[in-house]
């Protein structure tokens, strides 16, 4: 997809473009991390509003809909102070057969000095780091099943808040592995900050054997894949795979990959249970479980926001 | 003016003391500016025998050379562990230069409140302001050229000196 360089570093491996989990070292994902941690204190004062963006102008492209993503960076944008532009892509210029770099081109020529992108095709971000102006940076906010870095970095800061060190860790992540691109971040940031064991668990079809490769252990079983773990990482099934040959019903589903209280007890006592929203009570996760004192489910919501003030700061401060 | 191989650190924070002593107003506010000015604030609260924590405020939010340096300078956490609404703040830093890292530093202050007064009390003032910004206590004044930094170290006892690069 992109030659030699890693085309989300400049000359001197600072970050200015975030696109990809895959690539970063242990040194970036943790200075974002730690400015998080800085960002999530913003909340506390009177003013909850810091000056860093303070001029510039964010342009949310959300070639496929998310709201809660959108509304995250949108809110993260105005507490660094910058001009936030929601374009709702999907209903407008493409619709009109606008291609994307025409697209961008447009969107450059307004001054824009970030994009915020979610686009269906995986790669769409990288395109668009690749054709815009030097001095704009872009940041993937979901790519087909590609990536979605911003949910790897925040469930990172939310293990990292919980369970402090990464090199203890037995992070099990559970349901549509193959499908998902918050699994593909979580487990290139897990094994880039350390963690010793990453299960991906769930039915064959969801959870295929040629993901050993990444270095996660494949469980098809979910007792095996529960049990002993620090940290569970629940995926949202959706619903489009209950309708085609990969999963035989809802009901069947929750029984044997749900996460029900009893299955919880087979995770070490303080396990925190983690899921990207949004969720589907009953067919992922037990209501219990979700309203339980083990989730940590609203917590990553709000260190979600700390993390996508982090990320738009640390890029826009560094030149191309 | 003090020569530069004569700034004997422990000394000049000796005089910093009384300077803060009688900058110091009934429930007055001392924050130190990460980091050298945080280690000086740490150690007046105890030697003033005031209660509680000395605040810890860092500039890197309000910088004004955001656009060149980005976020390098480092994500110290602001920690005001009293309110600074209505309270009379002495902010204090190991050396006073240009001036922006108290400009950002008072900016960062108003964002949790507004306070009665902020005095400024500093080890070295080295000349070379930017900005109309003065200190209310500086015991030592030295001509510094500009390339050059000056900064305040803590060995593991405790003890200031001065560090020149």
């Amino acid at each position: 997809m992109f030659g030699r360089r890693n085309p989300q570093l400049n000359s001197n491996d600072e970050l200015i473009h975030l696109l990809s989990i895959e690539g970063l070292p242990a040194s970036i994902l943790e200075h974002i991390l730690d400015t998080a941690g800085t960002f999530l204190s913003v909340n506390d004062r009177d003013v909850k509003k810091v000056p860093l963006l303070r001029g510039k102008s964010v342009f949310n492209l959300f070639f496929e809909n998310s709201t809660r993503t959108r509304t995250t960076f949108e809110i993260a944008a105005k507490r660094l102070s910058a001009d936030v532009i929601n374009l709702d892509i999907a209903r407008s210029s493409t619709a009109k057969g606008e291609s994307l770099l025409d697209t961008i081109a447009n969107l450059s020529a307004m001054h824009a000095d970030m994009f915020v992108v979610r686009h269906g095709e995986s790669g769409a971000p990288y395109l668009i780091a690749q054709h815009c102006a030097p001095h704009v940076h872009v940041v993937n906010a979901g790519d087909g099943r590609h990536s979605h870095p911003t949910q790897g970095l925040l469930d990172m800061y939310t293990i990292r808040h919980y369970k402090k060190d990464f090199r203890q860790l037995t992070v099990a992540i559970v349901g549509d592995i193959v499908h998902s691109r918050v699994a593909r971040s979580d487990i290139h940031a897990l094994t880039t900050l350390g963690a010793p064991e990453i299960r991906a668990v769930g039915p064959k079809t969801l959870v295929p054997g040629d993901l050993k490769e990444m270095g996660v252990r494949v469980c098809h079983d979910m007792a095996e894949g529960i049990t002993g773990a620090d940290v569970i990482i629940m995926l949202r099934l959706q619903n489009e795979r209950m309708s085609g040959a990969m999963l035989p019903s809802a009901g069947e589903y929750f029984k044997t990959f749900g996460l029900s209280p009893e299955k919880l007890s087979l995770a070490k006592p303080d396990a925190i249970v983690m899921h990207p929203g949004p969720i589907n009570r009953g067919v992922e996760i037990d209501s219990a479980v979700v309203d339980g004192l083990q989730s940590v489910i609203l917590p990553q919501v709000t260190f979600g926001i700390a993390v996508r003030m982090a990320v738009m700061s640390i890029i826009a401060g560094n030149a191309p | 003016m003090t020569t530069l191989d004569k700034l004997d650190a422990e000394a000049l924070y000796a005089e910093l003391l009384e300077g803060v002593r009688a900058l110091l107003k009934p429930d007055a506010g001392l924050v130190g500016i990460w980091s050298g000015g945080a280690w000086l604030a740490e150690r007046l609260q105890k030697d003033l025998g005031l209660p509680g924590a000395a605040g810890v405020i860092s500039s890197t939010l309000h910088r004004d050379d955001f656009s060149q340096r980005g976020l390098a300078g480092g994500t110290a956490h602001t920690k005001l562990p009293f309110d600074v609404e209505g309270r009379h703040i002495v902010l204090v830093d190991d050396v006073l230069y240009t001036g922006r890292t108290i400009r950002a530093a008072v900016n960062e202050l108003y964002d949790f409140g507004r306070p009665a007064s902020v005095a400024l009390a500093v080890l070295v003032d080295r000349g070379g302001r930017e900005l109309p910004i003065a200190a209310d206590c500086a015991p030592a004044t030295i001509e510094l050229a500009k390339g050059k930094r000056l900064s305040l170290a803590r060995d593991d006892a405790g003890r200031f000196s001065f560090e020149i690069r």
